[in-house]
């Protein structure tokens, strides 16, 4: 802290909102990529263990070991490999959201009453249509939850990133360190994530309103 | 409509656009797209807008690759392309790419060696500025006092009671930890990884929680706050002049006209300049940006 | 001259066991932020969960506390922690061990907070009423029906706390602080990946010797007439409700 520097110095704010444009772009672009892809493969890891349950104790064990692996330290690990890049970045990001998504996945559908199942079989449905107009709608609820604490948690973590090349938020409290720990950045940083996982978590509770009418009675 | 499809697929889509649109960047025009990168202190973000704003004016598609790390990082970094250009220090960058040469402290005797080391990894340094910043150890004037430090040599007999305080490198390295012990016979109690003579080393001198430490000369810290700069009777740093160093292969595709822009910096950037743009990002809280655009506008290098 | 090797040969290394950069220097100076921060997250977190969840009060707030801890950059959290630590406590306590505790601690506090709350929530209301048709005071039903009750749920929230800190204890390396952080941003900066390995291993280890007592603790703590309701001891911060 240089003597004399007020916590928050409003008119740098003020000069740097092109800055705040950018790194939100760059903010975005990570924590979309990173869920999105995310959601893929632990649909299909989820799938997997629903079809054969034996693969739920080896894929829950990888995805909570790589959970437990400190962020940083998974991304500097994975830079010899993967250079100081968005690939780095999202390995990195995507394996933080598996253990969360798949956990839900998995139980969301494992919660469905037997009988609704039972009810679904017996009017003619196939398996595969089970899984699609059933089961998933009904999963819907706990899966969307799943999928908000992942982008919150994601949203955290690309500000760690900064530390290996990359931008977002996490560049201006990087950036604010080096300045001698100018307060004013790196409470923008901090301020402006914490800003966009509320937003994040706004909009998808919204869209899970929209996708599960039958739900809003709860 | 699989209500699971659609909530996947604003996600996949959303994805795939933004990946689209984070590609790779314009082919404008003749000039061929450079990368330049930084190593993790704040001097070099100055130099790095430097030399990127510079080629910007004259229509060359910059990509910054900043704060990347120590130069164990960005080194290789260059040399696996990734990048294709960052400013280096003459003397160190000598001793870190060959460990066995000799440098001096004739920056022209320094440059030719450094070229000799660099021509078999494909890399070649451009002019070299007047100006030059070295590893100076810093003490508080306290601590001055009460051990009567003024040069290096007065830390030999009292080191084994004091705490170095420096960037990780720092006991890897000649001009740091191991050529104190080699060249002034200075072992410290202990060492403490802070940053590369940054806020965070300042911190910890003020703080008592190391004595001595590794500042760079040409940050406006040391004047600033007091500190006492420790004189280096035996000439263990050497000339570690400012000096761009490209890739090869990039050299080959922009031709000389790329060489004489970037050679138009060296001249005008004297040790002077760059303490006083040091001290505008640092402590006046100046962007880097700004204040190497403000500096290439008042030299005339650009409109 | 593969990775593993290399890491195998650096913790064989009997020089890293040795001097101020120990290993088990290190893991002590690890175990002491990240065990102080989840303790102060303890204590003034359960509390008032409990409480919360007692009154019914605050609900909303209470289950999303834990949202917004996670949405809490921690590179922020121990990047500010440095000028509150140097302003509290001085400037000779504001690099190190202090900026890292307060940094962990906003870390600490939601998942015990949350799961504290929705566990006594989740008692059974039927089971409170007829206690207080008995006459048992509310401190009594707090205390030896609900809590009794939340218990195995409250130690859910204790473990991902005791998680959490310890992968991010790892950053305290980042203000000047030591612990198994040091390994990785030292590897990192030095391009010594046998020592980053090291240190991410160690702190894996760390952490999952955390989920494996915490884990062993909650099977204990479930009261024995409810035992089937252990599948729900699913920790319900880390999956979000």
């Amino acid at each position: 802290m240089t003597p004399g520097e007020p916590l928050i110095r409003w008119d740098w704010i003020a000069s740097h909102l092109d800055e705040f444009a950018f790194r939100l772009g760059e903010h975005f672009e990570l924590t979309v990529i990173a869920v999105g892809v995310g959601l893929v493969i632990a649909f299909a890891l989820s799938l997997l263990i629903l079809r054969a349950p034996r693969t739920e104790g080896p894929i829950t064990w990888v995805s909570g070991t790589l959970y437990t692996i400190p962020s940083l330290a998974l991304f500097a690990l994975l830079v010899p490999y993967t250079g100081f890049t968005v690939l780095t970045a999202e390995i990195g990001l995507v394996s933080y959201t598996l253990l969360i998504l798949i956990r839900n996945i998995v139980r969301g559908i494992r919660g469905i009453p037997a009988d609704v199942r039972e009810a679904a079989v017996g009017m003619g449905y196939a398996p595969r249509e089970i899984l699609w107009r059933i089961e998933l709608p009904l999963a819907l609820a706990v899966i969307f939850a799943g999928i908000r604490v992942a982008t919150i948690s994601t949203i955290g973590l690309v500000t760690v990133t900064a530390l290996i090349g990359q931008g977002g938020f996490g560049f201006l409290i990087l950036t604010g360190m080096q300045r001698s720990f100018f307060t004013t950045e790196m409470i923008a940083g901090a301020v402006l994530s914490v800003a966009l996982a509320g937003a994040a978590d706004a909009l998808l509770v919204l869209l899970q309103r929209r996708l599960t009418p039958w739900t809003r009675a709860a | 409509m699989r209500p699971a499809i659609r909530v996947a697929i604003p996600f996949i889509v959303a994805a795939l656009v933004a990946s689209a649109c984070g590609g790779a960047g314009t082919s404008g025009g003749a000039k061929p797209a450079i990368t330049i990168g930084s190593t993790n202190f704040s001097e070099q973000l100055v130099l790095g807008e430097l030399y990127s704003q510079i080629l910007e004016a004259n229509g060359y598609p910059v990509t910054r690759k900043f704060n990347l790390g120590s130069r164990e990082i960005v080194f290789p970094a260059l040399q696996s392309g990734q990048i294709d250009m960052e400013a280096d220090y003459l003397a160190t960058l000598l001793a870190f790419v060959d460990k066995t040469a000799t440098g001096s402290t004739d920056p022209k005797v320094t440059a030719a060696a450094l070229q000799k080391a660099l021509t078999p990894k494909g890399v070649t340094v451009l002019d070299y500025a007047p100006a030059v910043d070295q590893n100076g150890f810093v003490v508080t004037k306290a601590t001055a006092d009460k051990y009567k430090l003024a040069k290096l040599s007065d830390l030999a007999p009292v080191a084994s009671q004091l705490v170095l305080g420096g960037p990780a490198e720092c006991p890897n390295r000649e001009f740091c930890a191991l050529g104190l012990k080699s060249k002034y016979g200075i072992t410290f109690k202990e060492f403490k990884a802070l940053d590369t003579g940054g806020p965070l080393t300042v911190q910890a001198l003020v703080g008592g929680q190391i004595d001595v430490a590794l500042l760079f000369t040409s940050d406006a810290t040391v004047a600033l706050r007091g500190f006492v700069l420790l004189e280096d009777d035996k000439q263990l740093q050497l000339s570690d002049n400012v000096a761009p160093v490209v890739r090869n292969e990039y050299l080959t595709k922009a031709g000389d006209d790329f060489k004489k822009i970037v050679n138009s910096i060296a001249p005008k950037l004297t040790t002077a300049e760059l303490t006083s743009m040091n001290k505008l990002v640092e402590v006046d809280k100046k962007d880097p940006k700004d204040v190497a655009k403000e500096w290439l506008n008042k030299q005339g290098l650009i409109k | 001259m593969t990775l593993f090797g290399d890491v195998a040969r650096w913790f064989a290394d009997p020089a890293h066991y040795q001097g101020s950069d120990a290993v088990q220097t290190r893991i002590f100076e690890h175990v002491a932020v990240s065990g102080l921060a989840v303790l102060v997250g303890v204590l003034v977190a359960l509390p008032i969960g409990l409480y919360l969840g007692h009154t019914g009060r605050f609900g909303l707030v209470a289950v999303n506390v834990a949202n917004i801890g996670r949405a809490i950059p921690s590179l922020a959290a121990v990047a500010l922690a440095i000028p509150i630590a140097g302003t509290l406590l001085g400037v000779e306590n504001g690099l190190g061990f202090w900026p890292t505790f307060f940094a962990l601690i906003p870390l600490a506090l939601p998942p015990i907070l949350t799961n504290a709350y929705v566990a006594v929530r989740d008692v059974d209301r039927d089971v409170i009423e007829a206690a207080r048709g008995m006459g048992v005071s509310e401190s009594g039903i707090l205390g030896r029906i609900e809590l009794p009750l939340a218990m195995p749920l409250v130690l859910a929230g204790m473990r991902t706390a005791a998680v959490n800190v310890i992968a991010t204890a790892t950053l305290g390396a980042l203000v000047a602080f030591g612990g198994l952080g040091r390994y990785i941003v030292d590897g990192l900066a030095l391009r010594e990946y046998d020592r980053l390995f090291a240190g991410a291993l160690l702190v894996a280890l760390l952490a999952i010797a955390a989920e494996l007592a915490f884990s062993a603790f909650e099977r204990a703590a479930i009261s024995p007439g409810i035992r089937p309701r252990s599948e729900r001891s699913e920790d319900v911060a880390r999956s979000g409700g």
